[in-house]
């Protein structure tokens, strides 16, 4: 692996949004990307691009492996981390978002991961710190580095991603990280499908450059990547589905539906995954269909190099 | 046993095809359980002996009639109603296909309702019989069913009964989701909050009857709010029982738009009138109440034109003790698979309905909008046929009818036109040429 990676920061000073990012923007990331997933550079210390630098994950959501990853990835970078679960902290005795932003950069942070159940919440902050912000999922807006750890997955498995048929499959209402993929595998060249109820399909998503289907065996015809989304439980009792046997007869992602797939495609996930609900349990564990777990692998070497270029400042 | 072939002949006959527009004379023969051919002296060669051959001279033999909405109480309230009971007098009424509606006990909205409803008719009813699914579980109007597995159980409708969904969320999502399987839905206009607890159309006649009266305005409202949804979502989208004129304009704007709108309107709607309360006579008591003469003439009009698809006969069995009670206390509904046709014939008998209008809109328009093979009188079509007597004169006597329940606005009505033969799927399910 080389070192010589070290590409003259991106465009943008924050990461808030897929639109942040140019062409060259994301095959930097991508390619600084592919150069840390080999461990051996990643625990290199002579990769601590960081070392010094403050690092705060404030996470308003519950989370396990995105805090974790960007941890880790921080840490790999030689950055002191602090975790901040705003869940059990003043946020929940009433302080507002712009106060907490205050009081955190009085404490001058480097870089600001956030997570929030408010669209556009990581935009507001951004506005109110000194540092770059990078949206970690931001309501049902978006989750810019799950698409890009999910492009990287693809990337290193597939080679390219231009030209490849790609379903975007279930809740795509709510789903965030629909919103980044469907832009990122855009511009990356691929044919992007959503196939889902059409309770949980934006009305006018057939306007984002994707072709629109409700019915899987239509939608998954030729696909080589399906990715699954989760279908949350409470969606049931507000009547966007009847029932999750229902859901999975229809839209779930079991071996029959995988054949109306083009030969070998693969199965991604961004997790946590509802086993019978949206995917059976033998394509998840299937490690020749399914890239979860290298999902989550890649996650860690994608955000470390979403955290350095960031870290050298941008436009 | 040797698999011999089934034939019925039925000769002399006024064919009639609503579908086509075709109106001859001619022969018609079946042969298992199918329409096998028809033409002018089809038998001019002589006929086979061994096949039965029915003699028609000259009265109409068109489609057997498909009944959109049927309810019995099968599961739940057999003394007002079994599948086959409706079955016998489904016959009876030349109707050889109904759709059950979901409003029994326990209510149609699981799969094994479904298949139970399939089974019964199977075994006990003479006629086709198909369920219509409910919109929401229990027809709470809270929770939407499974339409994805009903429908791929055999429901072929479905329907919230007669709770209006008044929450637009949840309706908007059950429109939206039913667009993926193409389902058809019915749902009836009525603005709950306008109409509850209301036992009358409001006007000058209730209103001094000391009724407590419903606006037409709230069939209109819902009506509206509907048509807006369908536009937003695409849904199949069936207005059950129209009953006002000031709902027409909503409708054909909304067909004129290219909306997949239909709406039904019952028999009772089209022959009767609020003055057939007349002197608190709940057999009278509908819901949709009774309007004024002006919306009937209206709702006649709008099926000679098309703006409304289907007629169907609201058959809603009452018992007795449900109906002999103060008007107001009293139960909704009319027996009226025994009188759709005779009241319809009776109507084109007065020169006030057209009778292509109507058979099409008991016969050929159902089935398409049902998905159903039978409702034309078509080479290979089921032998699913009405023998009709258009002239016949009788007085409707509820004595007579076998529906278990007899709760029948018409009781003690002249009727012109009765139904003579019923054959379905190729057999005799009816038969009063002897009569």
């Amino acid at each position: 692996m080389s070192s010589e990676h070290t590409s003259s920061g991106l465009n943008t000073r924050h990461l808030l949004s897929i639109a942040d990012l140019h062409r060259p923007d994301i095959d930097s990331l991508l390619n600084l990307g592919e150069t840390y997933l080999d461990l051996s550079v990643q625990k290199d210390a002579r990769h601590n691009v960081l070392a010094g630098k403050t690092l705060i994950n404030l996470f308003f959501e519950n989370s396990t492996r995105t805090e974790k990853s960007f941890e880790l990835a921080g840490r790999r970078l030689g950055a002191d981390v602090i975790n901040m679960s705003m869940t059990t902290s003043s946020a929940s005795k009433g302080e507002t978002l712009l106060d907490t932003a205050t009081t955190l950069n009085a404490m001058s942070p480097d870089l600001l991961v956030i997570r929030h159940s408010a669209s556009g919440a990581p935009a507001l902050l951004s506005q109110k710190v000194s540092c770059a912000v990078i949206n970690a999922g931001d309501g049902t807006h978006e989750h810019p580095t799950q698409a890009l750890l999910d492009a990287l997955t693809l990337r290193t498995k597939l080679g390219a991603i231009d030209g490849l048929r790609i379903a975007i499959c279930g809740d795509i209402l709510h789903s965030r990280v629909a919103r980044s993929n469907i832009q990122l595998l855009n511009i990356l060249g691929a044919e992007v499908r959503l196939v889902g109820p059409p309770t949980l399909i934006p009305l006018d998503a057939d306007q984002w450059g994707v072709e629109v289907f409700h019915d899987m065996e239509k939608g998954l015809a030729g696909c080589d990547v399906i990715m699954m989304l989760r279908l949350q439980i409470e969606r049931m009792g507000a009547s966007f589905v009847p029932s999750k046997r229902e859901y999975f007869h229809v839209y779930g992602l079991d071996q029959t539906k995988l054949e109306f797939a083009a030969p070998g495609a693969l199965v991604m996930h961004p997790g946590p995954m509802n086993r019978g609900v949206e995917i059976s349990s033998d394509i998840a564990d299937d490690p020749d269909i399914s890239l979860i777990t290298r999902q989550v692998e890649t996650g860690v070497a994608m955000r470390m190099a979403i955290l350095h270029l960031l870290s050298q400042g941008g436009a | 046993m040797l698999n011999q072939t089934k034939k019925l002949a039925i000769s002399n006959a006024r064919l009639i095809d609503p579908k086509s527009g075709m109106d001859m004379h001619g022969d018609l023969l079946i042969e298992d359980g199918l329409i096998a051919s028809f033409g002018d002296n089809l038998f001019a060669e002589g006929l086979n002996p061994d096949i039965e051959n029915i003699d028609a001279n000259g009265m109409i033999l068109a489609p057997g009639l498909i009944d959109m909405r049927v309810v019995t109480g099968e599961p739940g309230a057999e003394h007002k109603e079994t599948l086959a009971s409706a079955g016998l007098a489904a016959a009876a009424g030349g109707v050889t296909s109904m759709v059950v509606m979901p409003q029994t006990n326990p209510v149609i909205d699981d799969i094994s309702l479904v298949d139970f409803i399939n089974r019964r008719a199977r075994e006990t009813s003479p006629v086709n019989v198909y369920a219509a699914g409910a919109l929401t579980k229990n027809l709470a109007c809270k929770d939407m069913t499974e339409l994805g597995l009903m429908s791929e159980a055999g429901a072929l409708l479905f329907s919230n009964g007669d709770a209006p969904i008044s929450d637009a969320s949840l309706m908007r999502r059950i429109m939206a989701y039913s667009s993926a399987f193409n389902a058809l839905l019915a749902h009836r206009a009525i603005d709950p909050n306008l109409s509850t607890n209301t036992v009358a159309h409001e006007s000058d006649f209730s209103a001094r009857l000391g009724l407590a009266s419903a606006p037409a305005a709230s069939e209109r409202i819902m009506a509206e709010r509907d048509i807006a949804l369908v536009e937003l979502t695409g849904a199949r989208y069936l207005m059950d029982l129209i009953s006002s004129a000031d709902t027409l304009p909503a409708l054909r704007r909304a067909k004129a738009k290219g909306l997949d709108v239909s709406a039904s309107v019952s028999i009772n709607h089209l022959a009767l009138n609020e003055l057939d309360i007349g002197d608190y006579r709940t057999f009278a008591k509908l819901d949709p109440p009774l309007r004024g003469e002006e919306d009937r003439l209206a709702l006649l009009k709008a099926v000679n034109d098309g703006t409304i698809d289907v007629i169907v006969s609201a058959h809603d069995p009452r018992p007795a003790g449900d109906k002999r009670r103060p008007f107001a206390e009293a139960g909704f509904g009319a027996v009226g698979l025994e009188m759709l046709l005779p009241a319809g014939l009776t109507l084109v008998a007065d020169g006030q309905l057209d009778m292509t209008a109507f058979l099409k809109a008991v016969t050929s328009t159902p089935a398409e909008m049902l998905g159903l093979p039978q409702g034309v009188l078509e080479r290979g079509a089921p032998a699913d046929l009405v023998l009709i007597d258009p002239q016949k004169p009788w007085m409707c006597d509820e004595g007579n009818l076998l529906s278990r329940s007899r709760n029948t606005p018409f009781d003690g009505r002249l009727m012109q036109g009765a139904i003579i033969t019923t054959i379905c799927a190729g057999k005799i399910v009816f038969d009063n040429r002897n009569a």
